[in-house]
């Protein structure tokens, strides 16, 4: 099927603002999903609420859009159900780790089968620009005029404390690896972690100074480096990109099915 | 493989935002904002069919037809 076919083409032009990474993003998850030839009927979209989360109105899937920081809850409802679907799930920063920030953490520790996409443009976008807590020091937001002082999650870092068992980076530059990170994540049976990150140039950039989504995308390219390069052991600021953590453990909704089984023994 | 022949940019006018993200980063600077702030192939024959432009457009307004 086409880019095309995966899409409800009667709510274009989306509501993202000129630039948004966003759209990159949803950009990258249909070629993933093209790639592997999915049926729609056999993938599920849960999300919350922002910017982020109106993804889930724009692909041709089974849908949910949920409430605030709360997508990883029904889309454990979802899962547990209907084991057999593939479920995604996008998030923004705030919905993933702010508000949702408990839920990521629980739904990581279960190994529950699905695949979380943090969409982290270090804002909340929808609600005029707060910081979130992912904005990290220095980042000016409406709610930290005078520079934010709250210390940043690392995704990754926090992802693999959690317990889930695919963790990948990338950023809306690296518009391939989008795709093949996504890919790889769902068809990984456990917590798939895909932290993306995505540029909010009408909150983030206008207030960091940032430049327009050219300018943002090229930062990008600038402050990020594949996994273990000799860039990065030069200047340890850079971001790395890639796939951190790839291993296999018990999955959640099968060791479900293993006790219903015992139990059913009596 | 043969390399891709361009046959058309296909570019939906109407979901196009003009952000010039493909304008930016196409390696043969081959696109261009128009007057309405929208992307038009300036110059399709220099066109290498990589769809750099059709990958990062956020708004899913550029294709890349082949021959
Ligand atoms: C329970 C609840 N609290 C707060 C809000 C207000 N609210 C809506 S979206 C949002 C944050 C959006 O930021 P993020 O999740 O990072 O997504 P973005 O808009 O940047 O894509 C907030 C606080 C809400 N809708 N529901
Ligand atoms: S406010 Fe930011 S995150 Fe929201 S649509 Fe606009 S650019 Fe995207
Ligand atoms: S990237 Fe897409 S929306 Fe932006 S100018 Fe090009 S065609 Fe238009
Ligand atoms: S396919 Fe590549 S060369 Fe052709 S217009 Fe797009 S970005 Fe430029």
């Amino acid at each position: 099927m086409a880019v095309k076919d995966y899409i409800r083409e009667r709510f274009f032009p989306h509501l993202w603002c000129p630039g948004c990474g966003h759209g990159i993003v949803l950009n990258g998850l249909l070629r993933a999903i093209e790639k592997l030839g999915l049926s729609k009927n056999e993938i599920v979209m849960v999300t919350g609420i922002g910017c982020s989360a109106r993804i889930a109105g724009y692909v041709d899937f089974h849908t949910l859009h949920t409430i605030h920081g709360r997508a990883l809850a029904f889309a454990t409802g979802v899962k547990l159900s209907r084991p057999e679907l593939k479920v995604i799930v996008p998030m923004g920063d705030g919905d993933a780790l702010a508000i949702g920030g408990n839920h990521f953490i629980h739904a990581a520790r279960r190994n529950i089968d699905m695949t979380a996409i943090v969409m982290n443009n270090r804002i909340y976008g929808m609600t005029g620009g707060q910081f979130s807590p992912l904005s990290g020091c220095g980042v000016i937001a409406t709610t930290s005029p005078y520079a934010n002082i709250d210390n940043d999650f690392d995704v990754v870092e926090l992802s693999k404390a959690a317990g889930a068992t695919f963790v990948a980076r990338t950023t809306t530059y690296h518009v391939k690896e989008i795709s093949d990170f996504i890919r790889k994540a769902i068809l990984h049976e456990g917590f798939s972690v895909v932290e993306i990150l995505t540029q909010c140039p009408t909150y983030f950039g206008r207030k960091n100074k940032e430049g327009e989504a050219a300018d943002m995308l090229r930062r990008y390219k600038e402050i990020t480096t594949p996994i273990g390069s000799d860039a990065k052991k030069e200047n340890p600021d850079l971001i790395e990109r890639g796939i951190f953590l790839q291993k296999e453990n018990p999955e959640y909704c099968s060791e479900y099915n293993a006790i219903i089984q015992q139990a059913m023994k009596g | 493989m043969a390399k891709p022949k361009l046959k058309q940019h296909l570019i939906k006018r109407s979901w196009c935002k003009g952000c010039g993200i493909c304008v930016e980063f196409c390696p043969k600077h081959v696109l261009e904002l128009d007057a309405l702030d929208k992307a038009i192939a300036a110059r399709p024959e220099d066109c290498i069919c990589c769809r750099l432009c059709e990958l990062r457009c956020p708004d899913l307004a550029i294709e890349i037809e082949t021959e």
